[in-house]
């Protein structure tokens, strides 16, 4: 059978077939990025931001939910993660990726989940709170933080990187390399903060409007996945040396971890409007038995 | 039945079992697509040279919505069963349609009019394009047949 179907062939050489670019031979190419020392000096803000919510969850007087702790920790955990072991790849399309799902998607749900500004709000002191709260109440903020405004900076700005010679320029230039990481890590949070963050947002909108926004986004980002798949061999434009097959499979993480982290947001998401829905209970047990001991057997 | 007695047992929501179903079925078939052909076997390509460009922004809309769809229809699922709403049968019903539903959308529109991929390559397509129509078309039929006589008996006892 040698006749193919039309159409039916895929760009020629899988990871397999390219096998040897895998341990990125030393990327001279892009020597702005010192080696060694910035990726242990980027993780003491991640320390910091962790030592911090703790010294806040122990003083916070009404008693702090520790499954809030948990949620920020496993996200200064994934961030520390990022940051570490994967900061040594940063010419290797794939390392590049899997930092980006990391910083932009996991690390910023765990963050929101972890509601840090109402454990601000309840150990500072009052004029802080005041602040908090007007800053809160603020007309730019509410459109920043309108799901579909997070959505378009968040997915918006990983095209701008990746379809312009913005990835090869952070290639070479060390700030722009960590502006761009901060950029995706503060879009992330705030598209997880409008979608589904326990903190108080003010004029959020309803289920559909949000529901909405997640899809777009997450249609967005496959899409981004597959053009960039399908044009690995032009696409981040501008780079000097490039290899195919590395850019196809970062393409292929892209779109599984952006699954990934799409279910894991539609499931806050719709957590939160599971919980709002919730019959009310908590005065139920006492009325029933007030009612049921006025007129015997009424309601059992 | 002992349930229906119950001051709690409300009347069941008839339609919102049904839908919450579909979007179960709908999703857990894409999600057996995806996993089966695609990881497991290998016979899908992820992409495919004759892709068009207007078929890519589909494809990742529709990829989106059936996650969001999944998890939508078991929050949706729960929040019935909570309440007492929920028709188990209709929700079956639902389901084995929706499943079959997405299967022959697949099928047809994927795989024959947007051309996004096939279901194998190197291989004469005609007797898979029919078995992959004819098995959607089979749960579509088992599902109107279970929607029939849900709907049928459950005039007489609240349709649980």
């Amino acid at each position: 059978m040698t006749a193919v179907p039309p159409g039916a062939t895929v760009p020629s050489g899988g990871p397999a077939a390219d096998g040897s670019a895998w341990p990125v031979s030393p990327q001279l190419a892009h020597g702005g990025h010192p080696a060694d020392g910035p990726g242990w000096l980027a993780l003491l803000p991640v320390v910091l931001l962790a030592v911090g919510y703790l010294l806040a969850a122990v003083r916070d007087p009404r008693g702090w939910d520790h499954r809030r702790t948990a949620a920020w920790l496993a996200g200064c955990a994934v961030l520390a993660v990022a940051l570490g072991p994967l900061a040594p790849l940063p010419g290797d399309p794939r390392g590049h990726m899997a930092q980006h799902l990391l910083l932009g998607m996991l690390a910023p749900l765990g963050l929101v989940l972890g509601a840090p500004v109402t454990l601000l709000l309840h150990v500072a002191s009052s004029p802080t709170r005041r602040r908090v709260g007007r800053l809160l109440r603020a007309r730019p903020l509410h459109v920043i933080a309108h799901p579909v405004t997070a959505a378009l900076l968040s997915t918006g700005g990983l095209a701008l990187v990746l379809l312009t010679p913005l990835y090869a320029m952070a290639e070479r230039q060390s700030a722009l390399h960590h502006g761009v990481h901060l950029h995706y890590l503060a879009a992330g949070y705030l598209f997880a903060w409008s979608l589904a963050g326990p903190d108080p947002a003010p004029r959020r909108p309803g289920l559909a409007v949000r529901v909405g926004a997640l899809l777009g986004a997450a249609a967005g980002h496959a899409v981004l996945a597959k053009y960039l798949y399908a044009n690995a061999a032009t696409l981040p434009p501008g780079l000097t040396d490039r290899d195919p097959a590395a850019f196809q499979s970062a393409a292929q993480l892209m779109y599984y971890g952006g699954d990934v982290a799409e279910l894991l947001l539609a499931t806050a998401l719709f957590a939160t409007w599971y919980r709002r829905r919730a019959p009310r209970r908590r005065p139920s047990p006492r009325l029933i038995k007030r009612f049921a001991s006025e007129k015997d057997s009424s309601l059992t | 039945m002992t349930g229906s007695i119950l001051p709690t047992a409300r009347r069941a929501d008839a339609r919102a079992s049904t839908l919450a179903g579909v979007l179960i079925g709908v999703a857990i078939m894409a999600a057996v697509d995806e996993i089966v052909f695609h990881q497991l076997l290998a016979w899908h390509h992820f992409y495919d040279r004759s892709t068009p460009s207007v078929a890519l922004l589909s494809d990742g809309l529709l990829h989106a919505a059936e996650v969001i769809a999944l998890v939508g229809g078991f929050f949706w699922f729960a929040d019935l069963r909570r309440r007492h709403a929920l028709s188990s049968r209709l929700a079956w019903a639902g389901f084995l349609l929706g499943a079959g539903g997405f299967q022959i959308f697949d099928g047809l529109v994927d795989h024959k009019v947007l051309r996004l991929h096939q279901i194998r390559y190197g291989v004469h397509l005609v007797p898979y394009d029919v078995l992959w129509n004819v098995a959607g078309a089979v749960l579509v039929l088992a599902g109107a047949a279970l929607l029939w006589r849900a709907r049928s008996r459950g005039a007489g006892d609240g349709l649980r």
